[in-house]
């Protein structure tokens, strides 16, 4: 049991941590200005490790066929989303494989979530119920 | 008799900030009522993008079974995170949340989070553990409705970095 979805693709752009800090009430400032990241050793103003889960969020949803499918959410946040200041942002690429399904017929699925090549999100996987 | 060098090492905190380990198995009072809203709904499922009829929708939930909008899966992180603050801005247990990142994310649903839900928080601190001068502490935050229906637990690991030696 190994079955693999379609990668789903995600662009991340400076206006989408804006809209995600307010939406969410991060307004860690790592997220929004250049000066506190590299102030902080960062490489520059970085995703909020919650956006990227919602993106990937995003992705299982998408193909459970539903919004109330999943029972559990997990995921590692293994290294930073660099957003940088451009029209183009950046990407975040999700992949996902059936690890399992249990006797309940609930699928577990063991996620991915890169950016520019690099993993960023280790341990991730979701438990999606049957409808 | 004066001792330079270990003053020096305990100063520059090259094992960081050490966090009040009793604070592990602890759990705090329920929070104060969060009123789940539909625009609330709306605008985070906006703001990630998501574009399914069950986030916007009312009718679209209710054709689900659910009496109001339904929340994305990583939205109870609005409320769990703002809860949270009971343990972490507590200054007994030490932690320096200039240097925190977070670790890890996980979260168990009874069912999704729906537009009218009026919840409350319970947090435990699940565990504090060190390694490398970094420390973890681990919280448990279980959201229940005011008539104590469980809704969804989440659980945040924070990481306070360990600070770079100076010399």
């Amino acid at each position: 049991m190994s079955e693999s979805f379609e990668p789903q693709t995600y662009r991340v752009t400076r206006a989408d941590l804006v809209r995600y800090a307010g939406a969410s009430g991060d307004f860690n400032p790592i997220h929004w200005s250049e000066r506190v990241a590299t102030g902080v050793g960062l490489p520059g103003v970085i995703a909020h490790g919650m956006f990227t889960m919602a993106l990937v969020g995003r992705a299982v949803t998408a193909w459970a066929g539903a919004g109330d499918a999943v029972k559990e959410f997990a995921v590692r946040f293994s290294r930073p989303v660099p957003v940088p200041d451009t029209d183009e942002g950046t990407e975040v690429v999700v992949t996902a494989t059936v690890k399992e399904v249990t006797e309940d017929g609930d699928t577990r699925l063991a996620l991915t979530a890169t950016c520019n090549g690099d993993k960023v999100l280790s341990l991730a996987q979701a438990l999606v119920g049957k409808r | 008799m004066r001792r330079p060098e270990l003053l020096r090492a305990a100063h520059c905190s090259l094992w960081g900030m050490p966090l009040d380990q009793t604070f592990a198995g602890r759990s705090w009072p329920p929070t104060d009522t969060y009123l789940v809203g539909r625009e609330k709904i709306r605008e985070f499922a906006h703001a990630i993008g998501a574009t399914e009829a069950e986030y916007h929708d009312p009718e679209a939930a209710r054709a689900l079974g659910y009496p109001d909008v339904v929340a994305p899966p990583t939205f109870p992180v609005t409320i769990t995170m703002a809860a949270s603050r009971q343990v972490v801005n507590d200054p007994a247990l030490g932690l320096d949340y200039t240097r925190v990142v977070h670790g890890d994310q996980k979260f168990a649903y009874t069912r999704p989070m729906v537009a009218g839900d009026a919840v409350v928080c319970v947090n435990t601190v699940d565990e504090i553990t060190t390694r490398g001068g970094h420390w973890f502490i681990t919280i448990r935050t279980e959201v229940r409705t005011e008539a104590g229906e469980p809704v969804v637990t989440a659980w945040s690991k924070l990481v306070q970095r360990g600070e770079e030696a100076h010399s």
